[in-house]
């Protein structure tokens, strides 16, 4: 309706634009798309993860028979998911107090002005900012059994091949990382690491920018260095946003399955399988849906855990 | 004994002075080198993959596979074929074209749905509106290796078993909340006076949000659009496990699982599909990440 409109037609036209102008009627009328897309495609799927959990609902035979929780006592009969459950939270822990140190000392170097400072952060921004899957693929190939470009340093260093100081397993033409299941689990670590780092850090960075100038100020007049900034300053005033960094790469390494899926399948002899990869396993590729979503319904008490954390951390600072 | 007696520390000679300027300097030029070094190191960590992935596109195959050469030089020349193979003989093209497909319709049905819904959760919900929104947000934390096995279950039942219109339906349930979180805080930084005069003008509170509101969020929507696009180019999981079928696959799975074939690796040719795709969408990325940041940090953090 153009602002020409003759008075007589705004009048006629009033009682549906009324309706529409309340509040009452306008707000969950917009609401109603968005909240009916996410009941139909995470409430109901949630519903029925618990639900296929309980049955033994295959690919093949899709009726849902109630089995109790025979599926949860299979899973955790298995020695593969017990590797895999204690995969998963290990890759999670560690990777996170890593990404904690590493993106502290990381956020400070970008907080600081030098040259190049804009290569550098988009350099480090990379893991992030483009597809896991991607990724994955490129450390599947740097980690080559045969071409890996490390093991040709590692060779070049003399700590690989014969004679080599690290011990009778690196005295072959290659480090194999993909083969011995501990360097194979420090991979998958270390991926995590990559992936997770760059999130955190700019989430460090924008607290970092939120530290008042004039406290900053004061310190520096009362001659306080940089040591001293950083204990009785930075890291007091940044904990809330490092819970909020820390919390997020729990959630994005407790349930990714894309790093393990690419870069070892979750080999050698499922010594890198997580809950993730090894639902897709049983439940997709095995077609045993009921095992699978008992296999992935194990993440759900850790997400509830964090989301309770992030709404505290979130009520925290509304009331600040 | 005497009472002691207040004496001014002596004044340090110049020879002090030099001394403690130097100091200084030293310490402030080490910290500029620990500062290059630990850029340096994070530099190279980040982009180790990618230089490797790039360095290889364009090798050749004697070179490349040949373990005694050294792998960061080029030992013959360049060359462009690998780029080529991937586009005739592989079906790279179409997986891009389905990526795209699915990309843009869901920017649409995500601008769509959370738009309204941002406004309705700043302006109409009242305090409730908030809690909502963090409700909502938190939507965008269920990870999809919780729901792809009913959700493959659901697409079934839908008829888009093995095709790429099932990621269409199923990838706003992520891009709708983590954007409808994202346009709320800029609707919050609008005042509410301009719509408001709108409608005393005579506008209807529709046409008050379409003539004001919009026009004043255009960087907003611009971020939906580019946030939308790019989680829908990163996921994974929902599409390895709906699409099987090569024609249907866009580029992350049909990448990681079309073009590796048993032990036979066409490396140049797979990193450069890998290349191809990742880069844009880093640059895109890029440019934007600081308003994912704002969203991410739910307001934790007051500039």
């Amino acid at each position: 309706m153009t602002a020409g409109t003759p008075a007589v037609d705004l009048v006629e036209q009033r009682p549906s634009r009324y309706l529409l102008d309340r509040a009452g009627v306008l707000g969950p009328l917009l609401l109603l798309p968005t909240v009916v897309y996410i009941v139909a495609l995470v409430g109901v799927p949630l519903v029925l993860a618990i639900l296929y959990s309980l049955s033994d609902v295959t690919v093949g035979d899709q009726s849902l028979d109630f089995v109790g929780l025979r599926n949860f006592g299979d899973a955790i009969g298995n020695a593969t998911f017990r590797q895999a459950l204690r995969n998963t939270f290990v890759f999670t822990l560690v990777s996170q107090v890593a990404v904690l140190v590493l993106a502290n000392i990381l956020a400070l170097v970008l907080s600081a002005d030098f040259k190049g400072k804009r290569l550098v952060r988009f350099l480090v921004l990379l893991p992030w900012t483009t597809p896991i899957a991607l990724g994955a693929l490129g450390w599947l190939w740097t980690l080559d059994n045969v071409y890996s470009p490390i093991d040709f340093v590692l060779r070049r260093l003399g700590l690989l091949g014969i004679g080599s100081p690290l011990g009778q397993r690196w005295e072959g033409t290659n480090a194999l990382w993909l083969a011995w299941p501990d360097l194979a689990q420090l991979t998958v670590l270390t991926v995590h690491v990559w992936r997770t780092l760059p999130l955190a850090t700019v989430i460090l960075l924008a607290g970092l920018t939120a530290i008042p100038q004039d406290v900053k100020d004061a310190a520096n007049v009362d001659g306080a260095g940089f040591f001293r900034q950083l204990v009785w300053i930075r890291i007091p005033l940044l904990l809330p946003i490092m819970a909020v960094a820390v919390l997020y790469g729990i959630v994005f390494t407790f349930t990714d399955m894309t790093v393990v899926f690419i870069v070892t399948r979750g080999g050698p002899v499922d010594s890198t399988q997580v809950l993730a990869s090894w639902a897709y396993f049983r439940g997709i590729e095995g077609g045993s849906l009921g095992q699978g979503a008992a296999i992935a319904l194990f993440l759900f008490p850790v997400l509830v855990g964090v989301a309770a954390m992030m709404l505290r951390l979130a009520r925290r600072t509304e009331t600040v | 004994m005497a009472a002691p007696v207040y004496q001014a520390p002596p004044m340090p000679t110049d020879a002090e002075i030099a001394r403690d300027v130097r100091r200084e300097k030293r310490g402030r030029i080490g910290g500029r080198g620990a500062l290059y070094l630990a850029a340096t190191a994070f530099a190279l960590f980040a982009a180790l993959p990618f230089a490797w992935m790039l360095l290889t596109v364009f090798k050749q195959n004697s070179d490349l596979y040949d373990p005694n050469l050294n792998p960061f030089l080029y030992n013959d020349p360049p060359t462009l074929q690998n780029i080529g193979y991937l586009f005739a003989q592989t079906e790279y093209a179409t997986f891009i074209r389905n990526t795209l497909l699915v990309a843009v319709l869901v920017v649409v049905i995500t601008l769509l749905a959370a738009v309204p819904a941002a406004y309705s959760l700043t302006r109409l919900a009242g305090r409730w509106g908030e809690s909502l929104g963090i409700a909502i947000f938190l939507v965008y934390l269920v990870p999809p290796t919780l729901l792809f096995i009913p959700l493959s279950r659901v697409v079934a039942d839908l008829g888009l078993r093995n095709s790429v219109w099932s990621l269409v339906v199923v990838y706003p349930s992520f891009t709708i909340p983590f954007c409808t979180w994202l346009l709320m805080g800029f609707f919050k930084s609008i005042p509410w006076d301009i719509e408001e005069q709108a409608m005393i003008d005579g506008y209807s509170r529709i046409g008050a949000i379409w003539r004001t509101v919009l026009p004043i969020s255009i960087p907003g929507l611009l971020t939906v659009v580019v946030f939308s696009f790019a989680l829908t180019m990163h996921e994974f999981v929902y599409a390895l496990a709906f699409v099987t079928s090569s024609a249907q696959k866009t580029v992350s799975i049909g990448v990681t699982t079309e073009l590796i074939r048993g032990d036979v690796y066409f490396w140049q040719s797979l990193m450069a599909a890998a290349a191809l795709v990742a880069i844009p969408i880093a640059l895109l990325y890029n440019a934007f990440l600081d308003r994912f940041i704002a969203g991410f940090t739910m307001g934790a953090v007051k500039g």
